[in-house]
């Protein structure tokens, strides 16, 4: 064993990593070489001044106790839940805002589309009506002729009235069949312009507010009242039919 | 209840190695109130990964993760600065054969040996606690501090030289601090 290679041996010797045979090696060395041995001797010293009990530094007395009740706070499930419950309920409510805004948003359009193909429907049998000249199963501008006509082909009693002195004449009425289902028409006339109008038993919520739809210069306005749906159709300009519709409001609010 | 049972379970194996826990802490980071605060940290956070530990050397798991969280305090706290780079030849541990008085180390106090010891650059007082106070072995320390077995006995070797230097200094025996030179 040779004096250059002695040191890192001593280490390993001193610190309990050498084998037996290397060891013992070391052992014979030291015992054969004095400046080894003092080598030994320095590392020694070096140990036994370090892993003196006063040089390490203790816990102070209330750490454990201090570490036991921080890790049963942390593994406490209350709070820990809370935390996750809360973030459900803000995930949720986040959810349930989406969905109550998508819905609305989806059924307004879906109403409103609705409408749009009732409006489409409206003018479509209008426009038949006037070119198969078809526009009326009961010719009469009395209301006391066309109203019992209806009894017995439908299912309710259309309210029917005369507004000739208002000039808009009462031509007649007639069955039709719009949104799957038997429909009374009334046939009025201001000037050249026919106009129809479609009443059957309204069904959900009244519409209360007119609803105006214009297409193919056609002039659509719907409205509802005393449980009745009513649709006029024209290609007269949009102030008179309104004007039109003013009127049957009236009549039927002074009638019924 | 299994939770209960966890944390009764952690803490038969991890306080048991709350003294070498706080006392690695202690030295890396070189105060009382900051060692405590890592410490329970450690133990957190060990309790946290509790999980993953499948039996083993739960000392070296334990101390593994307390050193961790020293240096990530120590690297926030810019603590941090690497060893100089050395003259290894000044690192090896050797007496002056002429004075004997250079062994007397044992007498030197503990207050003194302390000091010495929190002089030492972070890599080798880290290697010199665990290998002395706590007697862990070569391989052990090589897993706390996760560097290959022959860098643990070179840091080990200048350290304990760092050491004595430092000691044979402070005894007053400056004319002693013996270097050999290997011929």
């Amino acid at each position: 064993m040779r004096c250059d290679e002695t040191p890192d041996l001593i280490h390993g010797y001193l610190d309990g990593e050498l084998g037996l045979v290397k060891s013992m090696e070391v052992e014979k060395h030291l015992r054969d070489c004095d400046a080894c041995t003092q080598t030994h001797e320095a590392i020694r010293s070096v140990q036994s001044a370090a892993g003196h009990n006063g040089v390490r530094f203790d816990p102070p007395a209330n750490l454990e106790k201090r570490l036991r009740s921080a890790l049963h706070r942390e593994n406490e499930p209350e709070r820990k839940s809370f935390v996750v419950r809360w973030r459900w309920i803000v995930a949720l409510t986040s959810l349930l805002i989406v969905i109550v805004v998508g819905w609305s948003i989806t059924a307004n359009f879906i109403r409103s589309s609705e409408s749009e193909l009732l409006a489409q429907e409206i003018v479509s049998s209008h426009v038949r009506s006037l070119m198969a000249d078809h526009l009326t199963d009961v010719p009469s501008s009395d209301q006391h002729t066309v109203k019992p006509w209806f009894d017995g082909k439908l299912d309710f009693s259309p309210p029917v009235k005369d507004l000739s002195q208002q000039g808009f004449r009462l031509n007649g009425g007639r069955l039709d069949y719009i949104s799957h289902r038997p429909v009374a028409a009334l046939v009025y006339q201001r000037r050249q312009h026919s106009i129809n109008v479609f009443v059957w038993p309204a069904t959900g919520a009244p519409i209360i507010n007119e609803s105006v739809f214009s297409t193919h210069g056609y002039n659509v306005i719907r409205w509802s009242n005393g449980g009745m749906a009513y649709w006029v159709v024209s290609d007269l300009n949009l102030d008179e039919l309104r004007q039109f519709v003013q009127l049957l409001q009236e009549q039927s609010q002074t009638t019924s | 209840m299994p939770d209960q049972t966890k944390v009764v379970r952690f803490e038969e194996i991890a306080l048991p190695h709350l003294n070498a826990a706080y006392n690695l802490a202690r030295w890396l980071v070189h105060d009382d109130n900051e060692a405590e605060d890592i410490v329970q940290e450690s133990y957190l956070r060990a309790f946290k990964f509790f999980g993953g530990y499948y039996g083993g050397d739960s000392r070296s798991w334990l101390l593994t993760i307390v050193r961790n969280t020293c240096y990530t305090w120590l690297q926030q706290n810019r603590i941090l600065r690497l060893a100089e780079p050395i003259d290894d030849k000044l690192d090896e541990v050797g007496v002056d054969e002429s004075d004997p008085e250079t062994l007397l180390l044992q007498s030197v106090d503990a207050q003194m040996v302390r000091q010495a010891l929190q002089a030492l650059p972070v890599e080798f007082r880290e290697v010199v606690v665990l290998r002395e106070m706590e007697d862990l072995s070569y391989k052990e320390i090589a897993n706390v501090v996760d560097i290959p077995i022959g860098t643990v006995m070179s840091r080990l070797k200048r350290g304990r030289a760092r050491l004595h230097a430092l000691l044979t200094k402070r005894t007053g025996k400056e004319a002693s601090i013996a270097v050999r030179r290997n011929a």
